[in-house]
């Protein structure tokens, strides 16, 4: 391991300022290990090369230096201020040695993973006039010796990663139209996926690929059908324009199957009166060719919905057993607050179990199909108040779970005892304002109970829940990470802190506090035979939003959780 | 399984058109105008790309409607009815007819009160109790449409900001970080009229290193 790195100094200028000292202003990586889909398909233990480290989405590292005997002496080894405010949410990506770490207001680091040290710094200027709901990144995306970065301002960016120079900008949609982009790209034999943000402001979904090499546009998908389409039955009218269904988190990758997973966002606007029909193929998994980007198969999760509840995070796909007969499980932990179990065979994705792992009244149950017996007393609509559990965040929005093939659980960062009520209004779109249809963020606390956050262990095979930490006064909010030392990491509380739990037992054996609140996802990586963990901490985007809400409820929380980005990194000392 | 879904599974939806769901707001405002009867007159479209329509509002433009039925009507200080929601309006130039409407962020807030209830900073830049701001958002610039009616403050959809309009648009809820830029006004031929440009910075700052 241990990426060199020259670092070009400016040092004749600070000689002649006689300055004393001098500083690393602009760098370039040296024996950059190009990303290859071998290299994506098995990644080395010491290396996050993809969103979730792995295509199957579990968010586990193999490393096992750092465990539930030794986390206790966890420390921090360097830090590294990002300079921007807002929600920090990306994994900081590591390949050999040089870790790459996506910012907010589109700024990409290349750090040195061992020291902390700065290599460059890539700074996408953002167009005056921008609007952004989601000023967040999700990650950068490695191809080759390219990284990618999929912009606010819908415009996705190659990036040459040894020298942080832009390689091609290529517009995929229009910001001004109220489409926008925050995941990382999902990278498949040399073809860049990404999806479009813009719910709220009534766009029509899709995902598309872009060549790594040129960035020009492969194929596009909507995930809404036009008329005569597949689905398209499913929709009324005109309401297929601008009916949602946006694509905000990276898709899992199936390489057996050669099937990309994409979690596909709520319809538009929320009550869905306003949208008549089951609206294919919102808050559904959509199954895709990352060749050509056919549609091969999909399961809708909850029809027409009217909850707000993205079911964006892609499927985690896990080896599991039903009724003693093996098969390809497709693992969600829902934003509805279920918990989705599906199985991948030759003939497509067929229902398996569901059952909520929060408190859940809009429901009544499933029938056979997993199809929600939806309560209407429980369903917002036009012109009526109606209050309905989970909230609009959902039993668990798009912070990621974890799953650990060593313990078999699935580690759940879940919101609970939170509900909602919202009074669906007609509202006119105007192209570039939030089209909601009602008004936003009236949750509610439900009585006598103390806490929201649960990081939840679940058994997806046998359906059971192992363990549960309550987070006493704050909502949970970050992604999760777990290990081969049967660690679980989790930041996303309000009072700053980053933990690491016993997996099997849900113990907590460490934490620490941070600057500022931590929504980003933690990492696991390796460096010259040393174990680091690293976590960008910087409260903002919806985690603020929940925190604004609960200040006015009797939980009384403070509502100033301190921002700032700093990525953070560990490891125990020896 | 529904019989939609089985019919659905393998379904083929690559390469399909995206919808023209776009308004067209400046077409729809030189459209709106053009039926708008003893209005104002605007240019038309072949100056659309006009650089003035960029700037902001200036000393001597008028105010027309940016949304709404009346889409593009110059707006008079009569229809300002106190205790109504806001109006979200452009500039216009009164000597070219052109619409400064080139950029979101020259987007105005307009509303009325009883002028005894406006605070001293707002007094001097309002004309009959009409008071006008920009309507971009100081925390992350999206358009501030909404109204709390029974507290009398605007709000923002996208992260819930609040702005008291009767006191120099000041945050009164929400993470914006300052108040919304202000915009003079005046009456000329019962309709109001900029009186200076906006004070205060347009949106937010914008981060950088």
């Amino acid at each position: 391991m241990g990426g060199n790195k020259r670092i070009f100094l400016a040092t004749v200028a600070a000689a002649l300022l006689g300055a004393g000292t001098v500083a690393a202003t602009a760098g370039e990586v040296d024996n950059y290990s190009p990303v290859t889909q071998q290299r994506l398909e098995n990644p080395e233990p010491g290396n996050w090369l993809l969103y979730r480290r792995t295509y199957d989405g579990h968010g586990f590292s193999p490393l096992k230096q750092i465990n539930v005997d030794n986390v206790k002496s966890l420390e921090p080894v360097w830090t590294f201020s990002t300079g921007v405010g807002e929600g920090h949410e990306a994994p900081p990506m590591v390949n050999n040695g040089i870790m790459y770490v996506a910012t907010p207001y589109g700024q990409v680091l290349a750090l040195n993973a061992k020291t902390g040290d700065l290599i460059w710094r890539y700074k996408h200027k953002l167009p005056e006039d921008l609007f952004q709901l989601h000023p967040t990144s999700r990650g950068v995306a490695m191809w080759g010796d390219k990284l990618f970065l999929a912009a606010t301002d819908d415009h996705l960016i190659a990036i040459d990663a040894k020298t942080g120079k832009e390689v091609w900008n290529t517009k995929v949609q229009d910001y001004q139209k109220g489409q926008y982009m925050t995941l990382e790209p999902l990278v498949v034999n040399g073809k860049v996926m990404v999806g479009g943000s813009g719910g709220e402001f009534g766009v029509r979904g899709y995902v598309a690929a872009f060549d790594a090499d040129s960035g020009k546009e492969l194929w596009r998908t909507y995930t809404i059908p036009a008329p005569g389409e597949p689905g398209s039955n499913t929709w009324q009218g005109d309401a297929w324009k601008t009916g949602g269904g946006s694509v905000w988190i990276t898709g899992t990758y199936d390489p057996k199957r050669n099937i990309a997973y994409w979690g596909v966002g709520n319809a538009a606007p929320w009550p869905g009166d306003q949208h008549p029909g089951d609206n294919l193929f919102t808050s559904s998994v959509i199954a895709l060719n990352p060749d050509t980007g056919k549609m091969v198969g999909y399961h809708q999760y909850h029809q027409n919905d009217s909850w707000d509840w993205d079911e964006i995070d892609s499927p985690m796909l896990i080896k599991m057993n039903h009724n003693g007969q093996p098969f390809d499980g497709l693992v969600h932990p829902g934003r509805d607050g279920y918990l989705w179990v599906l199985k991948q065979d030759d003939q497509g994705i067929h229902f398996v179990s569901g059952k909520p792992f929060v408190g859940q009244n809009a429901f009544k149950g499933l029938d056979e199909s997993g199809r929600p017996i939806v309560d209407p007393e429980h369903k917002p609509t036009t012109g009526k108040n109606v209050s309905f559990c989970p909230s609009l965040w959902g039993g668990k929005d798009w912070p990621a779970a974890a799953y650990n093939p060593d313990t078999k659980l699935l580690y759940i960062p879940a919101n609970n005892n939170m509900c909602e009520s919202l009074e669906g209004k007609k509202q006119k779109l105007v192209v570039g304002q939030i089209w909601l249809g009602a008004d936003a963020d009236n949750a509610k606390l439900l009585p006598q109970k103390q806490h929201i956050g649960e990081l939840q262990a679940w058994d997806p095979e046998t359906g059971k829940q192992a363990w549960m930490h309550p987070f006493q006064g704050s909502q949970l909010f970050g992604s999760v990470l777990t290990t081969a030392g049967d660690l679980v990491f989790v930041g996303g509380t309000n009072d700053r802190m980053f933990r690491a739990f016993n997996g099997k037992t849900g113990e907590l054996l460490w934490q620490q506090k941070t600057n500022s609140g931590i929504m980003g996802m933690p990492v696991a990586y390796e460096v010259d035979g040393t174990e680091y963990v690293a976590i960008q901490s910087g409260w903002g985007v919806d985690a603020q939003r929940i925190q604004d809400m609960l200040a006015k409820t009797d939980m009384k929380v403070n509502p100033d959780v301190p921002q700032g980005g700093v990525v953070w990194v560990f490891a125990v000392k020896h | 399984m529904t019989t939609e879904k089985t019919c659905c599974c393998s379904a083929t939806i690559n390469n399909a058109t995206p919808p023209a769901i776009d308004s067209a707001r400046r077409r729809l405002l030189q459209a709106g105008a053009a039926v708008a009867v003893g209005l104002m007159p605007i240019a038309a479209r072949a100056e659309s790309d006009d650089p003035k329509r960029m700037m902001r509002p200036q000393p001597g433009d008028f105010l027309i409607r940016a949304e709404g039925d009346q889409e593009g009507s110059l707006i008079t200080a009569a229809e300002m009815k106190i205790g109504d929601p806001p109006v979200i309006a452009w500039a216009i130039d009164p000597a070219t007819k052109l619409p400064r409407d080139g950029s979101r962020l020259n987007q105005v807030l307009l509303m009325r009160f009883d002028p005894a209830a406006l605070g001293p900073r707002t007094k001097p830049h309002a004309a009959d109790g009409i008071v006008a701001y920009s309507a971009i958002c100081t925390h992350a610039q999206c358009t501030v449409t909404g109204w709390i009616t029974d507290r009398q403050v605007l709000h923002c959809p996208c992260h819930q900001s609040e702005y008291d309009p009767r006191h120099n648009a000041k945050v009164v809820g929400g993470p914006a970080p300052r108040q919304l830029a202000a915009l003079p006004l005046k009456i000329s031929d019962g309709k109001p009229q900029v009186a200076g440009g906006f004070i205060g910075k347009v949106g937010m700052v914008q981060q950088t290193m």
